[in-house]
């Protein structure tokens, strides 16, 4: 059985921010297992820019901002596993994994710290009716032939959900020659960044049709149309408004859900909401030793947050393997009204040092609302937000002396209060 | 007086900025945030610019495109003949990042460079 | 010399492999012609409950009982043979009220008289013992122990796959548009070639009325009866032990909860009489009348978790008696296996018995093969296998280290055996039928363009030819930048042409 310190499942920015940070603070015997066969997980196909303003204060493209990790990596020689797929892990942190070159083999890991990212929600998750033909595909898939591969998968598009990688896809494919006919959003809102909705699809003259979705789809062998209506405030299809746009390629991009299937196995608690683990303030899920950071954890919008939140994770494994373990979690976390979640959803201030940073989403879209932390009837914090949309994350930074002031039994809440 | 309102892209706040033109000048600019965004405003109601992000066709590499953009902003109206320009070009492997790919590209200024490294395929 | 066929069979659904397979054990020249791209692509062979019936359900007397009771029997040594995995997990009949006891027992004394054995009427508590998750409401059931269910296309498949290496033929993509009697054998016609036969057996399910009636047999008619299905996640296989059906009707056996034989919940079908042979659409009808009755059984299973849903439409007969259309038909030599319905998947290895009967009594000779293998070459399943053997495996060949589709934890081996084997896999649907790549969760949005990748090398084609299906069913339709340079072409055109 091969022996590291801290094994790291994933080499997209999450596991790669993980693994040198934990190098450059000093532990030195750690692995990065990759399915792929290289290192950089989904930024080596995001092309786009956006990347990086906060962390290297230039706008890159995923696969520079990645570079730079993976240069890092290289320059450290730290250990690398490619194209090797982690089987299981359990809960005294065995590792269990395959390549072609070792065949199955297990590792006994100091900590694990899970960086396995997400997959995109199917067409069949969301039921929508129709035929199965050929050009049905999720927005990621489509970048990876676009980008990676060097295909397209149609001509004539139509793309379901407004989220980031809808939005990148319209005018990638657009710039590519093909026709983008709409992004169909079923919330009367976009979740994708402004910044997107502008660049992606005002600029192309891409019309965004709100409040409406597909109800079927056509064509037998590739597909040949979508029916799309308007959705009434319970998100119910209102028949009447039914109307068929032509196209040979439907486009998903309603959700990505944390890839937990080896948390879960490992009977790692997760989170209904978030779809990634439960962690306390060091990141640790509900089991000792293990550590989650990036998409596995909650779906992030920006690469920065997912460095930021890998280097956490890091510090805390080393903690972790240096220290044998933290103090239990005493105070709950919740999400109060007009918040979706909060992670971490546990805390135990005697753990930190200076500060604990939350991490949360919006229910809906707030214009010049409060942001609240309240514990029973006492405010820890009232905070003026100009705009809070749940396609934008929110940071809150809670220093230990105001955290000291939450009361055990009540725990902690976030909510919107509105102005 | 005309009163154009635009959204910031340079970061993900999206601040709405209002600017005041008359007569074809900027006479005042409301609503920004930070100085990217100052300038981000002015730019884009006089003459706006984009960042190209695309890939080009490469040729013995480990991958069959090479993912670039331009170092620079490029005038909005310039993206369609750019991407058409960029289609016809077919790169070697191996090329380095950052690595320049177009000099100059249509005569905007703007090199088109390399965003990944593109390694010789082996073969086996 | 143009090849004179044996027996020429049309539809390579289960009943046509099955007969192929059983035709394969005599010195024969079978051929196999089959419209769509593969083995079950097309008909109900693909798009069922999946599932062995015991054999209650038939009215005594009629062929689908006798073939549903002989057919059942026959299972568990084919898919040891085949290597096909198979459950027998038993099925119940369950009762909400009185009434529908009394029609348990309707069901009871059916299926004594059609010689099922293991019924048994049972009481609420023992129907809790075996289903814990079902609703409370039940009020009694009837257990068949010898029900069971199975993978159909993959069973399908491994019959087909069997028939090819004892020297059956097949050919795909040969849609049959006409059949001429020529003296004492058939031309059989497709828009690519002609076909010669003495016999030719008529397995085309859906259509296997348009086939007869080509020949010039005394017509009758088959139509669609549509059923859509759910698939629920492994996580909510837990639900159902047995298959759980409730008190038929008219219509059929109706909606079940039942779960799959690689752990999935299966939940369906509705019956609805439509007339279009190719509307193989779900409805938003169609799903949420399966829901809602289906939670009648188990109210349980949680809905947002489905990962899948599709129809498949039943080749039912228009016929009096509504049973299975066998025998030969008024044109000699020309036999039918026609209007196969429920319990058609069941009954399909004693149809190909039954079928080999007709053919010898109509002057068929049938000679053994010494040489006949029953058994085909063993599937290597990489989930089922202990880390020692996938160790010793990937020693071997490395591709079974390589894991493809993440969510069923299929591996590239797998994937070129599926591909390599007689009848093998040409399309990401042939591959996902063969090995479950593109089956799981994610629904092939990660392993999609990793198939994509090894059909084309293992097929010799440009990935912009591999298929979904067959047919137009193209994945990709251009090379990146194709279309900006088509774009730039004709800029350059244009202005050669106003520059002229």
């Amino acid at each position: 059985m091969l022996n590291y310190d801290i094994v790291i499942i994933g080499g997209g920015p999450a596991g790669l921010g993980a693994a040198v940070e934990a190098y450059e603070k000093g532990v030195k015997n750690i692995v990065i297992i990759e399915r792929d066969k290289y290192l950089g997980g989904i930024l080596e196909q995001c092309i786009h820019n956006g990347f990086g303003l906060q962390e290297f204060k230039e706008e890159l493209t995923g696969p520079e901002y990645a570079q730079r990790f993976i240069d890092k990596v290289e320059e450290y020689d730290i250990n690398v596993m490619l194209e090797t797929m982690v089987l299981e892990i359990t809960p005294d942190r065995i590792v269990k994994a395959v390549n072609s070159k070792e065949g199955v083999f297990t590792i006994k890991a100091g900590a694990i710290i899970l960086a396995m990212g997400c997959r995109e929600r199917p067409r069949g998750a969301i039921m929508i009716p129709g035929t199965r033909p050929a050009g049905i595909l999720t927005a990621g898939t489509a970048q990876r032939y676009v980008n990676m591969e060097g295909y397209l998968p149609g001509k004539e598009i139509v793309i379901l959900g407004s989220g980031d990688v809808g939005l990148i896809m319209a005018r990638r494919l657009t710039l590519e020659g093909a026709k983008v006919k709409a992004v169909v959003e079923l919330m009367p809102y976009s979740s994708g960044l402004t910044r997107n909705i502008v660049q992606c699809l005002e600029d192309f003259n891409i019309p965004l049709l709100l409040s409406h979705t597909v109800i079927e789809i056509h064509g037998k062998d590739r597909v040949e149309g979508v029916t799309i209506a308007k959705v009434d405030e319970n998100r119910e299809p209102i028949m009447e408004t039914a109307q068929y746009i032509s196209c040979d390629t439907l486009i998903l991009s309603v959700g990505l859900i944390p890839e937990n299937e080896l948390s879960q196995k490992a009977g790692i608690e997760l989170d209904p909401i978030t779809g990634g683990p439960i962690v306390n303030e060091m990141l640790e899920t509900s089991v000792p030793g293990i550590f989650a950071c990036g998409n596995v954890l909650q779906v992030h919008d920006l690469v920065d947050n997912v460095t930021a939140e890998a280097r956490m994770a890091a510090n805390s494994a080393i903690r972790f393997i240096r220290e044998g373990g933290f103090k239990k979690s005493n105070i709950s976390v919740k999400a109060g009204k007009g918040i979706r979640y909060v992670v971490p959803q546990r805390i135990n201030v005697d753990n930190i040092d200076k500060r604990i940073k939350f991490r949360m989403r919006p229910t809906d879209v707030y214009n010049n609302a409060i942001l609240a932390v309240k514990s029973g009837d006492r405010y820890l914090l009232r905070q003026k937000r100009i705009r809070l949309t749940p396609g934008e994350m929110i940071d809150v930074n809670l220093s230990k002396e105001i955290l000291k002031n939450a009361d055990e039994k009540e725990g902690i809440v976030f909510l919107v209060e509105e102005g | 007086m005309e009163v154009k309102e635009i959204t910031c892209i340079v970061c993900p706040l999206g601040c709405r900025i209002k600017v005041e033109m008359e007569g074809g000048e900027i006479k005042s600019i409301k609503g920004y945030s930070c100085p990217k965004g100052l300038e981000y405003a002015k730019n884009e109601v006089t003459m706006p610019k984009r960042m190209v992000t695309t890939s080009v066709r490469a040729k013995g590499g480990h991958l069959p495109l090479l993912s670039v953009r331009t170092k620079e902003p490029v005038p909005k109206e310039k993206i369609h003949e750019i991407m058409l320009e960029l289609a016809k070009i077919e790169v070697k492997a191996p090329v380095k990042i950052g690595d320049v790919i177009v000099k100059n590209i249509l005569g905007t200024g703007v090199d088109v460079i390399a965003t990944r490294n593109l390694y010789k395929k082996e073969v086996s | 010399m143009k090849e004179m066929y044996d027996v020429l069979i049309i539809g390579a659904g289960v009943v046509g492999c099955s007969i192929a397979r059983e035709l394969s054990k005599y010195k024969l020249k079978i051929l196999v012609v089959e419209k769509g791209e593969d083995v079950a692509s097309e008909g109900a062979s693909k798009a069922n409950s999946a599932i062995l019936h015991a054999g209650y359900d038939p009215v005594p007397g009629t062929l689908k009982a006798m073939l549903n009771v002989r057919g059942n029997e026959m299972y568990d040594e084919l898919c040891k043979d085949l290597d096909v995995p198979i459950k027998r997990t038993g099925s119940l009949v369950v009762a909400f009220s009185e009434e529908e006891v009394k029609e348990l027992y309707e069901l009871f004394d059916r299926g004594i008289k059609n010689g099922v054995k293991g019924l048994s009427l049972i009481t609420k508590d023992m129907v809790k013992e075996i289903e814990p998750h079902i609703n409370d409401t039940v009020v009694a059931a009837l257990y068949a122990k010898t029900a069971g269910i199975i993978c159909p296309y993959g069973y399908t498949i491994a019959v087909a796959e069997n028939a090819a290496q004892n020297g059956a033929e097949f050919v795909f993509n040969s849609e049959v548009i006409d059949i001429k009697k020529n003296g004492d054998f058939f031309i059989v016609k497709t828009h690519k070639e002609e076909f010669y036969s003495k016999y030719v057996v008529n397995a085309a399910g859906l259509y296997s009325d348009v086939i007869n009636n080509m020949v010039g047999a005394k017509p009758f008619s088959v139509h669609p009866r549509k059923g859509e299905y759910l698939i629920l996640d492994k996580d909510q296989g837990y639900l159902a032990r047995t298959v759980i059906f409730q008190v038929p009707t008219k219509m059929g056996k109706g909606i079940l909860v039942s779960p799959t034989v690689d752990g999935n919940l299966l939940i369906g079908p509705t019956s609805e009489d439509i007339q279009d042979k190719e509307f193989k659409a779900t409805t938003r009808e169609g799903l949420n009348k399966a829901i809602t009755v289906a939670k009648r059984s188990v109210d349980k299973f949680d809905v947002r978790k489905t990962i899948t849903q599709f129809t498949g439409l039943r080749a039912t007969p228009d016929t009096e008696d509504k049973d299975f259309i066998i025998g030969e038909s008024d044109v000699k030599g020309f036999i039918n296996a026609a209007g196969i319905e429920s319990p058609g998947f069941t009954a399909a290895p004693a149809i190909a018995e039954m079928i080999r009967d007709i053919l010898k009594d109509a002057g068929l000779q049938l000679i053994e093969k010494v040489d006949f293998n029953p058994k085909r070459k063993p599937v290597i399943r990489f989930t089922e296998l202990s880390d020692e053997e996938r160790n010793k495996l990937i020693k071997e060949n490395p591709a079974y280290g390589r894991i493809i589709c993440r969510c069923e934890t299929v591996t590239e081996g797998e994937i070129i055996d599926a591909i390599r084997r007689p009848v093998g896999a040409k399309s990401l649907d042939g591959v996902k039928r063969r090995v479950r790549a593109g089956m799981g969760r994610c629904q092939g949005s990660f392993c999609g363009p990793r198939v994509v990748e090894i059909l084309a090398r293992e097929l010799n084609i440009s990935p912009l030819e591999v298929t979904k299906h067959g047919r137009n069913s193209n994945i990709l339709t251009a090379e990146t930048k194709k279309f900006l340079l088509e774009k730039a072409s004709e800029v350059l055109k244009k202005e050669v042409y106003e520059n002229a």
